[in-house]
Order: C-alpha cells, then structure tokens, then sequence
C-alpha cells in the first residue's frame, strides 16, 4: 500500500518541499475522561519545517508524543513513509528514524557531550560483540564513520569547546544544544523539537533559531516543532498548524494561519461558548 | 627481617586474594544497581542458586527430585550422568539468563518508576523465593563443587619465598586462579561498558529513561541483559567460594560482606568494588593479625561494618561513587 503523495510545493524563499513523510489521521487521545486531542489529522512533508502551535494545555506536546509514540492514542492512524504504523514502543519508533528532543531537557547527565551525542549513533551501530570489543573489522569501520559523522554535527552546532564536559555542569542553554545534537546524530527522517527555545533569553532564541534553519538547510531534514512563542514560529516555519483544546483551529503557512479569526481568538483570549 | 613482618606479608597476600573474592560479588551489585538504580539484595542468593545449579547439573541430580517423589511415590534422584564441567558452566548460564528474563517479566516490568525502597523490598523477596526454589530443586545438604581448578598450596611461591625470607608463604593455589579470573572479569566488564554499543546503552539507561527510549534503547532488553550480567558475576562469584568452602546456605550471606565493599568503593564505580574489596579483604586479615591478638580475636566479623561506617561519616559516595551535588 502506498499512498505517499508525491507532488510537492516550493517555498517562498525557494525551498522545494517534496511528498508527505508522515500523516496523523483522525487522531484521538484520551486520559481518563480528560480529551486531550480530539480528532485531528494533518500531515508532514519532506524537508519542511511545521509548526504546531496553541496556547498552553492545547495538546501540543501530547501529539508530539503520539508522533514519537510516547502516547498511543485511542483513536487514529499515524502513517509514515507511505504505511500504517502499527502501536509501536518509544524506542521502535526511534529506530525507524524519528528523533525529538524534550520540553524539560532528557539528557544523560553524567556522561560527557561527546558520548551523549554518540548515543544518538547507537541506532546506525551493527557490528558484533566481540568485533566491538576487540575493535576489529566492521567495528572499527563503523566506530570511525559514526565518530566522523558525531564531530561533524558538534561542529556544525558550535560546540566543540564543551565535547568532554559532563552535560550535568553545563547552562540551560547548552543542555538544549546538545539535546539537538543527539537527535540529528541518528540522522533522522523527523525531528521533533518539543519547545525549543522554552526557557531561553532572547540571544539562545537567535541562535537556537538559526541552528533549526541550518540544520533544514545544510541537512535537508524535515523538522516538526512545538512552540508557543508565536514570533518564532512565523519566522521559522513554511506550514503551521494550530491547537486550542485539544482541537485543530487552523493549519496553513504562517500569513494565512495570522489572518485566521479564530486563531486570533484564541490567542487574545475570547470566551469559549 | 623480624618474623612479624613476614608473617604480616603472607597474610597480607591471602588478605589481597579473599579481597577478590569479596569484590566479585560486590561487582555484581554495582553492575544492577548502575543500570537500572535498583539494589538487588538478592546478589549472595544468585551466587548460591549458581553454584547449586552447577553442581547439580554436574552430577546429574534430577531438579525437584524431592518433590517429584513425595508427589508420585518414586525413588528417583540421578538421571545417572556426569556432565562434563564446561558444559555445566554453559548450561548454567543460560538458566541465568532465563532467570533474568523472568525476574525482568514478572517482577521488574511491573514496579517501573517506583521508589527505590519499593524495588529493595522487591529484590528481599526474589531472594527468599531463589532460597527456596534452590532448595526445592537441588536439596538442601551441602555439596561440593570441583570444577578442575587447581587448589592447595602453591609450591613454587612456598619455594621462592623460603629461598628469601627462610619461610615459605602458605598461598592456595585456588586463590590465585581466583585473582586471575576477576583481573579478566573485570578488564571485559570495563571494556564492555565503555566501548560497545551495548555498554553504551547500558550508561545511558543508567541516566535517563526517557532519553533512552528517544536514542532507540529497549529498555528490557538492556535490563534482561544487566540481571544476566549479574547472573553471571553471581556464577562465577558462586563457583569461586563452593569450591572453598562447598555449596551451601552460608553462601549466600558473603553478599553481606559486599556491602561494606560498596559503601567503601561506592555504589556506581566498577574499579570501586575491586578496590574496595581489596581494602576490606586485606584490612581485616591484617587487623585480625595485628589487632586481634590483644581483644581475643574474631574481629573478622565486624571490622568491615565498621570500616564502612567511618567511611560513611567522612566520604558517603565511596572512594570512587559520583559525587553527592546537590543543586539548591
């Protein structure tokens, strides 16, 4: 079965944007009584970079973790690559090339920046025990290439200065960079960004801003991120979608998503009926 | 040289060789309680269950012979074959790891996140229950355990050392076997944590949970594979003592003797418990030499608590734990 939709479109600052990687379809998700997203369906396209925005309780991060399968929702289908993805764990849906990173930072905070970002290797890891351990034959091979791969990503996210520091010392700042690294050392097909420039000043803002741009540009991945600065989001992102209570309000690029009323209303704040 | 002296060397040594001993099974603690934060009581429990195992594979006892027999009025207890020792070992393990795979699926699997305490009393439990089941599947009188390592004393050291000191060190062949085998256990555990993808994820599951499962760790495949790890620490641990002091009940409480060890070398550090060992080995033969004479002996028995408890004033995380910050 392939129902993966081929013709894309170009962006205005001349992007082209290929077929749809992924596609949340009719998704529903319950705690208890509580409805935290309610029927919504959009898609992801090759090499763009969507947004899903919304006020605070909107559900954004429940559906990043129904992407990543952190949630497995009631209701729905989450195709990827053309197929339907059966209920996978957390760490099936990893392997297959998703990566995020999380609102509260999840680092391994005593190994250093380096092994932290080598985990993220781990998925492109294939050789034997022993040859491992031994350091022999494909090991080595495959040791050298995820390292070339490993130092490329810490230079290209500028910290270099800090690769054996443990990550527990490092600012808040940082943490989050090296979040990032992590998650584009498994050269991923999505990369889900939770929040992130929560918590940040104005200058990580910048900076994280423009790593996510390069790393679309340089890199060619397909990024999907939660934010609730709204600033942010109009300047990075070619399509956003926009949550309110766990519903979809809005879905558009940027401009068309601004003028969209009751993406407004939602945002000043105007009586739900 | 005074005889003192090199009476103290020699006990030094056997110090040095029983402190190996106490570091395996210290080892086995500190592997579990990294990757996944647990402190598994039941570590002297698995030592015994191994080498209870082991013997009974060895000699071809049929498991639960007792039991089969009250139930079915038969006489039955050999299946009347010896297994060659080797073999056994490797039998042994995989029944280790079918353990692992059990107490992960019934046990562990089931108490994720849950405080530490709760997991300790879970582990209090998995050893009763091992208690039992080995004394339900193997008997309970005490067995002995030869596996072909060589044991008494070791001539050529006797003869070097009388050709110096005019008197011959009393070192048991069995315990420099044992040495060799924990240098080896030791440099492959180090090697395995640090440089394969397996040890690597092991860190990480150590670290953060979420975090691994975003890398594509399985969570219970690396549990299975540390409760196997252990497991095997345990046999080996098990093998070393039930060929000294043969297999029995008494075997399981050398895991009391591993927790001074680990509040010395710290509960998280592989060289730790090695060194720890060492120390508490060697501490408490010398002590015992020295000191013992004077208050009428047995200090065996308490000057490793002790040890640990000055420590624990001066030094909570160990000699080599990671230290205690705490961020206000």
């Amino acid at each position: 079965m392939n129902e993966m939709n081929t013709e894309g479109y170009v962006t205005e600052d001349g992007r082209k944007i290929g077929g749809v990687v992924m596609e949340m379809r009719n998704i529903t998700l319950r705690f208890g009584g509580v409805v935290a997203i309610k029927d919504i369906s959009f898609d992801i396209r090759q090499g763009e970079i969507r947004a899903i925005i919304g006020p605070n309780g909107a559900g954004k991060s429940s559906m990043l973790n129904v992407i990543s399968g952190f949630y497995n929702p009631q209701v729905g289908e989450v195709w990827y690559k053309g197929e339907r993805r059966p209920q996978m764990k957390p760490y099936q849906v990893a392997r297959q090339g998703i990566a995020r990173t999380f609102q509260n930072i999840a680092l391994f905070e005593g190994m250093t920046v380096l092994d932290n970002v080598m985990t993220g290797r781990l998925r492109h890891m294939h050789a034997g025990l022993v040859a491992q351990s031994l350091w022999k034959g494909r090991a080595e091979a495959e040791e050298v290439k995820n390292r070339e791969s490993v130092e490329k990503i810490i230079d290209f996210l500028e910290i270099q200065h800090i690769r054996k520091t443990p990550v527990g010392r490092l600012p808040y700042g940082l943490k989050k960079r090296v979040e990032l690294a992590r998650a584009l050392a498994a050269e991923p097909s999505i990369l889900l960004l939770d929040e992130p420039m929560a918590g940040m000043n104005v200058e990580e803002k910048e900076d994280m801003s423009r790593f996510v741009l390069d790393v679309n540009d340089e890199f060619g991945t397909t990024i999907a991120l939660i934010e609730h600065d709204m600033g942010v989001v109009m300047d990075l992102s070619d399509r956003v979608v926009v949550m309110d209570y766990g519903k979809k309000i809005g879905d558009g690029s940027p401009d068309e998503v601004r003028n969209n009323q009751d993406v407004i209303d939602a945002y000043l704040g105007v009586a739900h009926d | 040289m005074p005889e003192q002296v090199i009476w103290g060397m020699e006990v030094f040594l056997n110090g040095l060789m029983a402190g190996v001993l106490y570091a395996l099974v210290a080892l086995g603690f500190v592997l579990i309680f990294k990757a996944s934060g647990i402190f598994n009581y039941s570590q002297g429990v698995m030592a015994l269950f191994a080498a209870l195992t082991l013997v009974g594979i060895m000699e071809g006892q049929v498991p639960f012979s007792h039991l089969i027999n009250a139930t079915f009025g038969t006489e039955i207890h050999h299946f009347g074959w010896h297994v060659p020792a080797l073999l056994a070992i490797l039998l042994t393990m995989a029944v280790m790891v079918l353990l692992a795979w059990l107490v992960n699926k019934l046990v562990f699997q089931h108490l994720v996140n849950q405080e530490p305490i709760i997991l300790f009393m879970a582990t209090i439990g998995l050893a009763y229950f091992l208690e039992g089941m080995g004394d339900m599947m193997w008997g309970s009188d005490i067995k002995t355990l030869d596996v072909g390592l060589p044991q008494g004393i070791n001539p050529m050291i006797d003869e070097v050392t009388y050709g110096i000191f005019g008197y011959g060190f009393f070192i048991d062949n069995l315990d420099l076997w044992a040495t060799g085998i924990a240098a080896v256990l030791v440099v492959a555990l180090v090697v395995f944590a640090q440089y394969t993808k397996q040890g690597r994820a092991m860190r990480a599951v150590a670290d953060d949970h979420q975090a691994a499962l975003s890398v594509g760790i399985s969570l219970n495949f690396i549990w299975v594979m540390v409760w196997s790890l252990a497991g095997f620490v345990a046999l080996v641990a098990g093998i070393m003592w039930g060929t000294k002091s043969g297999v029995q009940f008494s075997l399981s409480l050398i895991a009391l003797k591993a927790l001074p060890v680990l509040m010395l070398g710290g509960f998280t550090s592989i060289p730790g418990a090695i060194v720890g060992g060492l120390i508490i080995g060697v501490g408490e033969k010398l002590f015992e030499f020295i000191v013992g004479p004077l208050v009428g002996g047995a200090t065996e028995n308490w000057f490793a608590y002790v040890l640990a408890l000055v420590f624990l004033v001066f030094r909570p995380q160990g000699l080599f734990g990671e230290k205690i910050i705490e961020r206000v």
